[in-house]
């Protein structure tokens, strides 16, 4: 049987600008990444000397998993271990897998560094976000070319109909160079909040995803 | 729900291009690892397992011209072609799911052309997916050393729910100066062949290396030594993105998972068992913490180094022909146990009637799967 879920909360991180639900809650102006980040990290009052130590990608699905989760009282509705992370993006950690070639490039200029080298994967993102919400339960990074809606929900789906999971954290979370790009959905039984923005199908996450 | 069977597999190592030949080198005693000079990869001499690139064109130039594609593409085609050999016709339709598995896919390229189009995962997964004429878009799973258990736990729920009826799964990952250098800025990497689980570990292998899992719904593809692939979960430690958890707590939670939904108890396990201090000492812990202390455990990481994207495929195809034949490799590298939790590491080539094989992994990321093969 398949379990009725609800998409609880949205938020979405794109062109310097910060939706959640259907409210821009900040807007940046400015060229880079690095710079947005910062912005975000101030603007909210974040408190994390970890984020300081991540890479962009790092960055990207910790702020938007920041405000998705905020006061959705998910972790204190949930177990750890009954909440899953499943996220995909296009480019992998390819953003970071540069600096690290960089700095390997030059025979007599060789310095890789294990800070950096340990972000070349790009699930280490589901790593910072289960170690600042101590979320314990299923996880998995897929790459796709575009957002691929069908895969997220088939896979998520899955995971509630086999009671693996009560709620989950899953979307988009891109960044090559300064392009960037996160929607991240909560997503919850249906009955289990008061606060659903639809029911949990490919064609809702596909809409909320193409809105601006 | 229904059963998930495996109907073929390939590995392709050192020690071999079918997992019979990789079986046969590895009771000969054999592995792949070797010291290796080479400059373009690293600036000193270093132990890693590494397949000659004139044996892999002599292999693959065949059918195909080698010069028009790249080492990965090379490794996944020729384990692929392997293990659907005889079947192929058969899978291409839109009941079947093809995922691979990979940490890195063409990172080599990296270095001439950091834009190259061959870098996105997606374009590579592409490639073999009409290389084989195979028809659905391909899902790609990229999610540390433990990307190979996940893809198969993937390919697995989405069988047994009903979404496809066949998986074709591929995991591949190549050894590069990238991933040599990165792990060598971590000081994880051994002075000599790797020692999973011995006192004197200290530090992993790199290993390169393809293998391929077909899976289906359909018992009648199979032969009369039956593998149902399943139950199996993932977890999250929540504690450390580079190290393991010291109470193993993830791992154990993935493990107590599978107890609970299994029907069958454990008889082996295959361990990730990567020879650094800390992996090691953590699967011990969440072993034993499980109750499986007693139950004979190996890992293969002595033979072919550490797949990462590969590691789940290559090790759970042989963990499963140690099921079919009967027979439990020995953990080589390993000489005296130097874990805390005393658990039962096969130190010599056993011949013992095993039901069942869970094979387990953990990743950076704080990541760690754990899924079930069994006989009927």
């Amino acid at each position: 049987m398949r379990q009725a879920c609800t998409i609880s909360k949205v938020c979405i991180i794109r062109g310097n600008k910060i939706i959640l639900g259907d409210k821009v809650i900040l807007e940046y102006d400015g060229p880079d990444f690095a710079g947005f980040a910062t912005h975000c990290y101030r603007h909210f009052q974040i408190n994390y000397t970890k984020f300081h130590k991540m890479d962009n990608l790092g960055k990207l699905g910790f702020l938007a998993a920041e405000l998705l989760i905020g006061d959705s009282g998910l972790t204190t509705r949930y177990k750890g271990e009954e909440t899953g992370v499943i996220l995909m993006n296009s480019s992998s950690s390819l953003d970071t897998d540069r600096n690290h070639q960089r700095s390997i490039s030059m025979r007599g200029n060789y310095f890789p560094s294990p800070a950096v080298f340990v972000y070349t994967l790009p699930n280490v993102v589901i790593g910072e976000i289960c170690i600042r919400h101590r979320i314990t339960g299923e996880g998995n990074f897929l790459v796709s070319e575009n957002f691929n809606p069908l895969l997220l929900y088939n896979y998520v789906s899955t995971l509630f109909d086999r009671g693996c999971i009560e709620s989950c954290i899953t979307g988009w979370v891109e960044i090559n160079g300064n392009n960037f790009e996160s929607v991240l959905f909560l997503i919850e039984k249906s009955g289990s909040t008061e606060t659903g923005i639809a029911n949990f199908e490919p064609s809702a996450l596909q809409k909320i995803y193409n809105s601006k | 729900m229904r059963n998930v069977y495996l109907v073929a597999d390939n590995i392709i190592t050192p020690l071999g291009f079918t997992t019979g030949e990789n079986a046969r080198s590895m009771i000969d005693g054999k592995t792949g690892i070797r010291l290796i000079t080479d400059e373009t990869l690293a600036p000193e001499p270093f132990y890693a397992s590494i397949i000659s690139n004139r044996v892999l064109d002599e292999r693959f130039s065949d059918e195909n011209d080698p010069s028009k594609f790249t080492r990965f593409e090379k490794l996944a085609i020729l384990s692929l072609r392997n293990a659907l050999s005889g079947i192929d016709d058969y899978l291409k339709n839109q009941r079947t799911l093809f995922i691979l598995s990979t940490t890195k896919g063409n990172i080599d390229l990296l270095r001439e052309n950091p834009v190259d189009d061959r870098l996105f995962l997606w374009n590579t997964a592409r490639l073999l997916k009409d290389y084989f004429g195979l028809v659905n878009k391909p899902v790609i799973v990229s999610d540390a050393c433990i990307s190979g258990v996940q893809a198969i736990i993937t390919a697995v729920r989405f069988i047994e729910s009903g979404l496809y009826d066949h998986a074709i799964i591929n995991g591949t990952d190549i050894i590069s100066e990238f991933v040599l250098s990165g792990f060598n800025s971590f000081k994880s990497l051994s002075n000599g062949p790797c020692r999973p689980f011995d006192k004197t570990r200290d530090g992993l292998s790199l290993g390169e290396g393809s293998g391929t899992i077909i899976l289906t719904s359909d018992s009648t593809l199979c032969g009369n030594n039956k593998i149902v692939v399943g139950p199996g979960f993932s977890t999250n430690d929540a504690n450390h993105i580079s190290g393991p958890s010291r109470t193993g707590e993830g791992l154990f939670l993935a493990i107590s998972r599978v107890l609970k939904h299994s029907v069958r108890p454990v008889d082996y396990i295959s361990a990730h068992g990567t020879a650094t201090l800390y992996n090691d000492e953590m699967e011990s812990v969440a072993i034993t913490r499980a109750g499986l202390q007693d139950v004979p455990v190996n890992s293969f990481k002595g033979y072919w180094g550490h797949t990462l994207g590969a590691a789940g495929i290559i090790e759970s195809v042989m963990g499963v022909h140690s099921l079919k034949n009967n027979i439990l490799f020995r953990t080589a590298g390993f000489k005296e146990p130097g874990v805390t939790n005393p658990i039962n590491v096969i130190d010599k080539v056993l011949g013992k009637d095993i039901g069942s094989c869970l094979k387990i992994a953990s990743g950076f990321g704080g990541c760690n799967a754990a899924a079930l093969f069994y006989r009927i």
